[in-house]
């Protein structure tokens, strides 16, 4: 299939590894990583392995992929992404969460970016985006992953990537939010359990650490 | 090239040494069980097979086929050295010249073979360009810092390992045509060498060198080690161009710079954080991990080889008559 040629490719241009023991989520599974480069749906989706790949839909900015029609291509019939704008007016109309729950329910495991940008150097303050979606749908497994790299590879602005190595961590499954933690607390948490993946290379230093 | 008697005697050599470590390995195994330091010893002879196979796959390919496979090696090393050395955005564009047309053209002029701009393309065009880019990109943060590191990994990664290829292009009086083989005896001295070192250093080894920089290399390796790689690197002589003695003394030369850049590369990666280059190759590390005693190898080889045999590779090597005439027009 042209989807595991592509995902090899990926693979082999960053030196990314197929995670080949994943296991696969009771119910669905909400990967949430640190966003640092438009490669980073692109490399969680190849390094997956393919039982869990043909079900996994990236949630990406619509206004960067609807742009021309070959990314719209690319974005919508090559990833089966989910297009949410950020533009917050037409966010309102756009009903994001609505048309994530309707993905999770057709089957979809979603790749989503809570920084909701592309951040440098440290992983931003979560936007509320997982808070709800978690607390509309407890059942969900929460999976955090860590992205190294990504942003020397192809950084903000750049065209032509590097052929320089990234690096993927999947981490263990973290609670949806519990009873009576609030959403600021089940965002730091959330954001912190990325942190951690990073092993030291991402500092837990204040929330307000401002983006590139 | 795979036509040569000689050459295809040294790769059956080389074919039988593995098979014996192969089943050496196995025996190890069925009567010990599994274990780490057997396991590793089981992917490190998988990985020499896979790489004898490379290896000869692209001899077979001819000398077309041995640039590229180097200059796919160069680009794997390069790749391997800049992920681990911090490069910020500021160098993003200046690493996509240094990627995608100074290697390339390097090793166009390799292949030529253009000697002249082979020599000269990477130390002065090149490491112009490099801290020029940079500059006017803006970011002057640690500038020197970083030039310095991309200027260092271009010299070793693709200047110093081109010269290995590029063995095949010195005119040696006698040799013509088989020069193949002494590529085969230069990776073969320093890959043995390295093992050997690591064989003797793990059985007598006491007295570490340079403890700071690398807990495995001891006095006791380097000269136990460095004696029978001198010594079965002599025993080549007959595939090389050298006499006996001759082959002696550069298989000890061979020894030598392999510690020495193996030495070396161990301080970089060091002062990097890193304990292996990459993880490419299953039990060895990286691409860089098997190559960083050839880095300062070929270059010294290739010189006091020339320098023996007085080739005079600007004279008989130059620019050649297809492109002065592609360049005429300009030139007038």
């Amino acid at each position: 299939m042209i989807r595991a040629l592509v995902a090899f490719l990926v693979r082999l241009a960053t030196g990314v590894r197929l995670v080949a023991d994943a296991t696969a989520p009771q119910t669905r599974r909400i990967y949430f990583a640190n966003h640092s480069s438009h490669l980073d749906f692109v490399v969680i989706w190849a390094s997956l392995p393919r039982r869990l790949r043909d079900h996994t839909r990236p949630v990406a900015a619509a206004e960067y992929w609807e742009k021309d029609p070959a990314r719209r291509w690319i974005a919508r019939h090559f990833f089966k992404a989910v297009l949410i704008p950020r533009d917050p007016k037409r966010m309102k109309s756009a009903d994001p969460l609505g048309r994530m729950i309707a993905a999770l329910e057709e089957g979809a495991d979603l790749i989503v970016f809570p920084e909701g940008t592309r951040s440098y150097g440290s992983v931003a303050r979560f936007k509320p985006g997982l808070f709800h979606l978690a607390s509309k749908r407890p059942d969900l497994e929460l999976m955090p992953v860590y992205l190294e790299n990504l942003n020397r590879i192809l950084p903000k602005g750049e065209l032509i990537p590097l052929p320089l190595m990234g690096h993927i961590v999947y981490g263990d499954a973290v609670p949806v939010p519990q009873e009576g933690e609030g959403k600021p607390e089940f965002l730091e948490r959330t954001r912190l359990a990325v942190i951690a993946l990073s092993h030291g290379t991402l500092t837990a230093s204040s929330p307000d650490d401002e983006r590139s | 090239m795979m036509k040569d008697p000689e050459l295809l005697f040294l790769l059956g050599g080389v074919v039988a040494v593995l098979l014996i470590a192969s089943a050496v390995t196995r025996l190890l195994i069925h009567r010990k069980g599994v274990n780490p330091t057997l396991e590793n010893l089981r992917q490190r002879v998988n990985a020499w097979w896979w790489m004898m196979l490379v290896f000869g796959a692209s001899l077979a390919l001819g000398r077309s086929g041995v640039f590229g496979f180097y200059a796919l090696l160069s680009f794997l090393a390069l790749r391997e050295f800049l992920t681990l050395s911090p490069t910020p955005p500021g160098d993003h564009r200046t690493l996509a010249w240094v990627f995608f047309l100074i290697l390339p053209v390097h090793y166009f002029f390799a292949w030529v073979p253009w000697y002249g701009m082979f020599l000269i393309w990477i130390p002065v065009y090149a490491f112009i360009f490099i801290p020029v880019r940079s500059a006017l990109a803006g970011d002057t943060d640690r500038f020197l810092e970083r030039t310095s590191r991309i200027q260092w990994g271009v010299l070793t990664c693709v200047y110093f390992l081109s010269y290995l290829p590029m063995l095949l292009e010195l005119p040696i009086p006698g040799y013509a045509g088989q020069n193949a083989k002494l590529v085969f005896f230069v990776v073969l001295v320093t890959q043995i060498s390295d093992v050997m070192q690591y064989v003797f250093g793990k059985l007598f080894g006491r007295h570490l060198l340079a403890p700071k920089v690398s807990p495995s290399k001891t006095r006791e390796g380097l000269l136990y080690g460095g004696a029978a790689a001198t010594l079965i690197g002599g025993s080549l002589w007959w595939a090389t161009p050298f006499s006996f003695p001759a082959a002696l003394a550069m298989s000890a030369l061979l020894v030598l710079a392999g510690f020495l850049g193996g030495l070396v590369m161990s301080a970089v990666k060091r002062s990097l954080g890193a304990k292996d280059w990459g993880r490419g190759i299953p039990g060895h590390g990286g691409v860089l991990d098997r190559l960083d005693s050839i880095l300062f190898a070929a270059p010294i080889f290739f010189h006091v080889t020339a320098y023996y045999f007085t080739t005079n590779m600007a004279v008989e090597r130059p620019q050649p008559e297809w492109i002065r005439q592609l360049l005429t027009p300009w030139g007038g």
